[in-house]
């Protein structure tokens, strides 16, 4: 069986990210004299480029879980990985044809704003919040649980201290640089992230003769046909269909990803992004199938899975085997920097739900100064990465893979459906929201909690009462149809002469921020 | 602003890009949920092997990826040549 020296202090990896960290301080040192007003400390001050933006948000949506996670899937199961990679892919479009631009004309600094945009503020704001600060709260334990455990791997760091680091870097890009810091730190990161994983590919597809059939085959001859077909991930179709709505959907209701849109001048930036977007994203997804089969091929699964049961370092481990110690430090590194940006830019998030849409709309009445929101956007920053690192110490060894599925299914059951309601129907109304977001939230996080993730796999009971692992089958088009039924019962007139004001906005731009 | 609702332009403009919309978002969900569904009832369509160390479903997955980014792109295309050209129209009008 080959050997490793991951998880064992390296020396170029420690290198790498002291160099990732210097640099990225520098960056939040340079930003931090341009992050003074509400728009710079949310949007960047509506100065990145679409094709920036583009990288940004692949930086964004990049996390740890889906470079080490889907390679290490792809390592262990074969194809089964591949059908991650292609549900996490298709939301881009819908984001594109549906979301971005409107976001981008209608709004400020939150998804919310579009949803309060002709409606009641106080309860859209609050509820709202709801949907949104689960999503990003989820995501974030996710997040830090998975970075403790991959920085003790990677670095050998004990648990606790590795939360703490990467709490603590990741507040203070935040907290000093504001959007513009975490938008470059995005950047920085997808392009290492991009450039390392495909030199990856490369020098893994190099001994194959740059063949990607003969390496499938490889593989094939190894572990048999079937990791070429897919297996048992979808036992349940209707457990798949579920899957894929809440994917798809859940990715145009993330807070974190919607509030870019707001970084570029317009919305035809605000498009072009997307299309960057997709194609980085999508282009590393076609990567990461690549590295996962590499790893399986030259790395094996038996050391794979005995360093983690879940596969996790299939990739750093195939960057030893075929680029040595050296090799090995700068993907480790990369994968560090991946986690730091993805945690500031879901605290970003969670920040401006906090001072935006709760602070300034909901306590003050929409009245607050300048440096009032900005003031409390930094106080909500560090609240928040106090948090983050508790909740991540706090779930230290726990199973919270159901976590970012949960995300996902809030984010398209309580986000996706008033955001598109408030857009496209002129007839929906401020009780309607309201009830179509309590409905998704409280929907999905029932049906998880009854489901096999969480009534089996943590509360340890014997069988599940909601059969399918992912709720959003049942809990998205729930939140919908509540939403039409209360919006048809409930009139809002002013809300519908607002419809045409607002249609003005959305489809030219005229009096977007 | 209650002017630009009432033209014609304004009009066709909403419904143009509406159902250009329309047809691109049915048109991902169509490949992909026609995908899910296939794997989740008759996954052995994806399993035949084409040639040593390739099966229907790689090629197929790999292709849902490509083509769901040129669908963004087939709509940037279109709102950068036609759609930001009439809203300019639009507005240059208003501002007369």
């Amino acid at each position: 069986m080959p050997q490793t020296t991951l998880g064992q202090p390296n020396a170029v990896a420690i290198f790498f990210f002291f160099l990732f960290v210097a640099i990225t301080l520098g960056i939040t040192y340079w930003a931090a004299r341009r992050t003074r007003t509400t728009a710079e400390f949310y949007a960047a001050g509506r100065s990145i480029s679409g094709f920036q933006n583009g990288l940004a948000i692949a930086g964004d949506y990049m996390s740890a879980a889906s470079f080490l996670g889907i390679a290490g899937l792809v390592a262990l199961k074969g194809y089964d990985g591949l059908i991650y990679s292609i549900g996490f892919l298709v939301g881009w479009p819908i984001v594109m044809f549906l979301v971005a631009e409107q976001l981008r004309n209608l709004g400020k600094y939150t998804f919310a704003d579009v949803v309060a945009y002709r409606l009641s503020q106080k309860p859209i704001r609050i509820s709202a919040s709801l949907g949104a600060l689960s999503t990003v709260i989820l995501y974030l334990i996710a997040q830090m649980v998975g970075s403790g455990s991959l920085i003790k791997l990677l670095f050998g760091l004990p648990y606790e201290l590795a939360v703490v680091i990467v709490g603590a870097i990741m507040i203070v890009y935040v907290l000093f640089g504001g959007m513009l810091a975490t938008t470059w730190v995005q950047i920085t990161k997808a392009v290492l992230l991009l450039s390392g994983a495909t030199l990856l590919a490369l020098l893994a597809l190099a001994q194959f003769g740059f063949s990607p059939t003969a390496l499938f085959s490889s593989v094939a001859q190894k572990y048999g046909d079937k990791v070429l077909m897919p297996g048992g991930l979808v036992a349940n179709p209707w457990d798949a269909v579920s899957l894929g709505l809440a994917l798809m959907f859940g990715t145009a209701g993330l807070p974190h990803i919607l509030m870019r849109f707001y970084t570029v001048p317009d919305a035809k930036e605000a498009r072009k992004s997307v299309f960057y977007a997709t194609g980085f994203i999508g282009y590393f997804y076609i990567l990461t199938f690549v590295i996962g089969f590499g790893a399986s091929a030259i790395v094996g699964r038996e050391l794979i899975s005995k360093i983690d049961k879940g596969g996790n370092m299939a990739a750093p481990l195939l960057a030893e085997a075929v680029g040595g110690t050296v090799f090995l430090g700068f993907i480790t590194a990369v994968a560090f920097a991946t986690i730091l940006a993805v945690v500031a830019g879901l605290t970003l998030a969670g920040a401006s739900t906090l001072s935006h849409d709760l602070y300034v709309n909901v306590v003050k009445g929409g009245q607050s100064s300048e440096e009032e929101e900005v003031k409390v956007a930094k106080i909500a920053t560090l609240i928040l990465g106090v948090i983050a690192i508790i909740l991540g110490i706090l779930f230290k060894g726990q199973n919270v893979a159901f976590m970012v599925g949960l995300a996902f299914a809030i984010a398209a059951s309580a986000n996706f459906p008033p955001l598109i309601m408030s857009i496209f129907w002129k007839n929906f109304t401020t009780a309607g929201a309201v009830a179509s977001i309590l409905t998704g939230t409280t929907l999905a996080v029932i049906l998880i909690i009854l489901s096999p993730t969480v009534w089996v796999d943590v509360l340890k009971n014997s069988a599940p009462i909601f059969p399918w692992k992912n709720p959003a089958l049942i809990s998205m088009p729930a939140s919908f149809l509540v939403g039409i039924i209360i919006s048809l019962l409930t009139k809002e007139e002013n809300a519908e002469r607002k419809y045409e004001e607002q249609k003005v906005r959305t489809y030219l731009g005229i009096g977007a921020e | 602003m209650k002017d630009i609702l009432e033209t014609k332009e304004f009009r066709e403009l909403v419904s143009k890009k509406n159902r250009i919309s329309i047809l691109l978002t049915a048109l991902e969900l169509i490949m992909y949920f026609g995908y899910v569904l296939v794997l989740a009832f008759k996954k052995e369509l994806l399993s035949q092997k084409i040639t040593e160390g390739l099966t229907v479903g790689i090629p197929v997955g790999i292709a849902i990826i490509v083509l769901s980014w040129l669908l963004t792109g087939v709509y940037v295309f279109w709102a950068n040549t036609y759609y930001d050209k009439v809203v300019e129209q639009i507005k240059n009008k208003v501002r007369r």
